[in-house]
């Protein structure tokens, strides 16, 4: 915990002794946060493994007999309508969710960033750019995604099948749901980013890089938005969780991941289409939905880690 | 601030600060969701007639060249464009029975136009049917939201550090971590299915309504507690709380009178957001229990290319979502003075 660092007597008094660069007193603080550390530790072990699994897997992604088998010692998670090993399936779902994941962050990161940055840099524009950050906030960007994916995914297809060939029907798919998600979830990003950028802009290292003649492109560069990366990798680590929650929810709905490919998402959906009241099969809603919350939840426990760490907020408090 | 304090808890003094300090405010933000909602629908409907694909392609029927044509013609489809969104605002004259006569209907007689998918209904029917529906289904989750999460939220940082904390923090993430469509066909499945003590689908009474609104109404408890445990630590370390303490102020009048108005001014920020979420969130729920709102028809006629249809509904839950924006800024305002309108 945090605050059991900065309790003054032995512990604050430890960190003076030792001296430490800042780095190293953020990565104890990190390495006290005990769920934190959990989360990144079964993290990194939920990639890997879903990485790795097509690899030291024998089974495939073959359909078999066995519909619907429950969970055994062949088939950890049992198996799902057609027969396949759901644990594959779900490490190609956690595979898949992760990557739109990632794509989708930065997309929101790259936009936020720019947005945030020139809006607290150049006074000029804040006004018009900050106003219209508040008018999409107010806005159900998420239904709009819904309209673009469905009018859009085909004019891309066509666009893509004429200009590279063969069927482009996944990778427009992908494409617009990378653009859709990110597209979402820059606000909050763009917003903290001008803050950070704003408070940045009136400290004396920058009155001294001006002085010294350096132009506006290379002060963003070399002295804002180095100082700015902290608080930017813990929203990062904060719009992740809610890019994957968008993804499974349009891949929910059928208008994320398509069948054969699979996303936490469409497994769940895939589920909860088996319900009936004669016969549960529970294990195919009950495993993608735990897979989905668990990596959902250590994302979120990352992410207050990294907060407490990185905030300079957090660090006020105390 | 020249103006004097008001007193804030009584509906003539919350009357006249609003009336001072953001009345001229709120009505030019009021007259700018005009082109906002034009702007709005303008994209929409550009956004619905490029798609590739018409409203008839899925006929039952394939239909025959004439009777498409016939049928394009009844909705004025082989107009060209801008004379068909001018007719879709409204706004505009055409040749009917040999005279010049302005359109009828439109945007700004707060008429839809006929859905192209459902041709006996019009778009406002199928809205009218939908929307009381989907909105008690939101208001009670919403409801379920606040009242589950604030008091959780208010609790975990009172006891602050303590295991209380802990094991109400991690409730709340837990409940952060399942969306309602992990959570829906869990619940169908123990509490409908396992053990039957709720009906799994359908609208109407009130044994009807408690899955979903639960269902709906997990994940956005556990945001609400988590914003309620950050205002109301903050607020509790603050000067004011320690100057009513050091003035013997009691512990349970300082929660419930002078932090709770600090300290909750995060959750009525998300609530604009949270209302919605709540409205997108609906999608799942009433796909999942066959609830008949209008969250099922945004899909559905999006993929369906049924034009009218989608612009309604664009424009529906715009102007909601814009109005309860407002609605919040000036619920703010009245909790927090020192937002200045500008």
């Amino acid at each position: 915990m945090p605050e059991a660092v900065h309790q003054p007597g032995q512990a604050f008094g430890q960190v003076i002794e030792l001296g430490e660069s800042p780095n190293r007193s953020a990565w104890l603080r990190f390495r006290s946060n005990r769920p934190a550390v959990v989360a990144t530790v079964f993290l990194l072990g939920l990639i890997v493994l879903a990485l790795a699994w097509p690899l030291i897997s024998s089974q495939g992604d073959v359909h078999s007999e066995a519909q619907f088998a429950a969970p055994s010692g062949g088939h950890w998670f049992g198996t799902d309508v057609h027969g396949r090993d759901l644990f594959g399936r779900v490490m190609a779902g956690t595979r898949i969710s992760l990557m739109v994941g990632f794509v989708g962050a930065l997309v929101s990161l790259v936009i936020g960033v720019l947005w945030g940055a020139t809006a607290g840099f150049l006074g000029r524009w804040d006004n018009l750019l900050m106003r219209t950050v508040d008018v999409l906030y107010s806005l159900p960007s998420i239904i709009f995604v819904i309209v673009i994916i469905t009018t859009l995914e085909e004019i891309l297809q066509r666009w893509l099948q004429s200009t590279l060939g063969g069927d482009g029907g996944e990778t427009a798919r992908m494409l617009l749901l990378f653009a859709g998600l990110g597209a979402v979830s820059w606000l909050t990003m763009a917003r903290i980013v001008r803050g950070q950028v704003l408070a940045l802009r009136e400290r004396q290292f920058v009155e001294a890089a001006r002085s010294l003649g350096l132009g506006t492109g290379t002060i963003l560069r070399r002295h804002i938005l180095p100082n700015v990366f902290g608080v930017v990798i813990v929203y990062l680590t904060l719009t992740l969780p809610a890019v994957i929650l968008y993804e499974s929810f349009l891949s929910y709905l059928g208008l994320g991941i398509h069948p054969p490919r699979a996303s936490l998402g469409s497994l769940i959906a895939e589920g909860a289409a088996q319900i009936n009241p004669i016969r549960v099969y529970w294990w195919i809603i009950v495993y993608p939905a735990g897979c989905l919350a668990a990596l959902l939840m250590a994302l979120n426990f990352l992410g207050d880690g990294l907060r407490d760490v990185f905030d300079p907020k957090a660090d006020n408090e105390h | 601030m020249p103006f004097p304090c008001p007193d804030l808890y009584s509906i003539a003094g919350a009357w006249a600060w609003f009336r001072a300090v953001s009345l001229a405010y709120f009505l030019r933000r009021v007259v700018m969701l005009v082109p906002l909602v034009l702007t709005i629908s303008f994209l929409a409907f550009c956004l619905v007639r490029v798609a590739p694909g018409g409203p008839f392609d899925k006929e039952r029927a394939p239909a025959s060249p004439d009777i498409e044509r016939n049928l394009k013609a009844k909705y004025h489809l082989d107009e060209p464009l801008w004379q068909q969104y001018l007719r879709f605002v409204g706004i505009g004259f055409e040749k009917r029975d040999g005279e010049w006569r302005a359109f009828e209907g439109g945007l700004v007689r707060g008429d839809f136009g006929p859905s192209l998918k459902y041709r006996n209904h019009s778009v406002n029917d199928i809205i009218a049917q939908g929307l009381p529906v989907s909105l008690s289904l939101g208001m009670l989750s919403f409801c379920f939201a606040l009242g589950i999460g604030i008091p959780l939220g208010v609790w975990t940082a009172i006891r602050r550090g303590r295991w209380q904390d802990h094991v109400g923090s991690f409730v709340s993430i837990l409940a952060v971590c399942i969306p309602a469509f992990v959570l829906g066909p869990v619940l169908i499945v123990l509490l409908g299915i396992r053990w039957p003590l709720f009906p799994v689908g359908l609208w109407g009474g009130p044994w009807h309504v408690i899955l979903p609104a639960i269902t709906l109404g997990t994940y956005f408890a556990g945001k609400v507690s988590r914003l309620a445990r950050e205002g109301m630590s903050q607020a509790l370390q603050s000067d004011f709380i320690t100057t009513a303490r050091a003035k013997g102020v009691s512990e349970r009048s300082i929660i419930l009178r002078h932090a709770l108005r600090e300290g909750l001014l995060p959750v009525v920020t998300y609530s604009g957001p949270l209302l919605a979420d709540l409205l997108v969130g609906s999608f799942v729920v009433e796909n999942l229990f066959q609830i008949p709102g209008i969250g099922v028809f945004l899909v559905s006629s999006s993929i369906n290319r049924d034009y009218t249809m989608v612009v309604g509904l664009v424009i529906l839950y715009s102007v909601m979502l814009l109005t309860l924006n407002l609605m919040v800024d000036v619920v703010y305002g009245l909790l927090d003075k020192r937002v200045k309108y500008a």
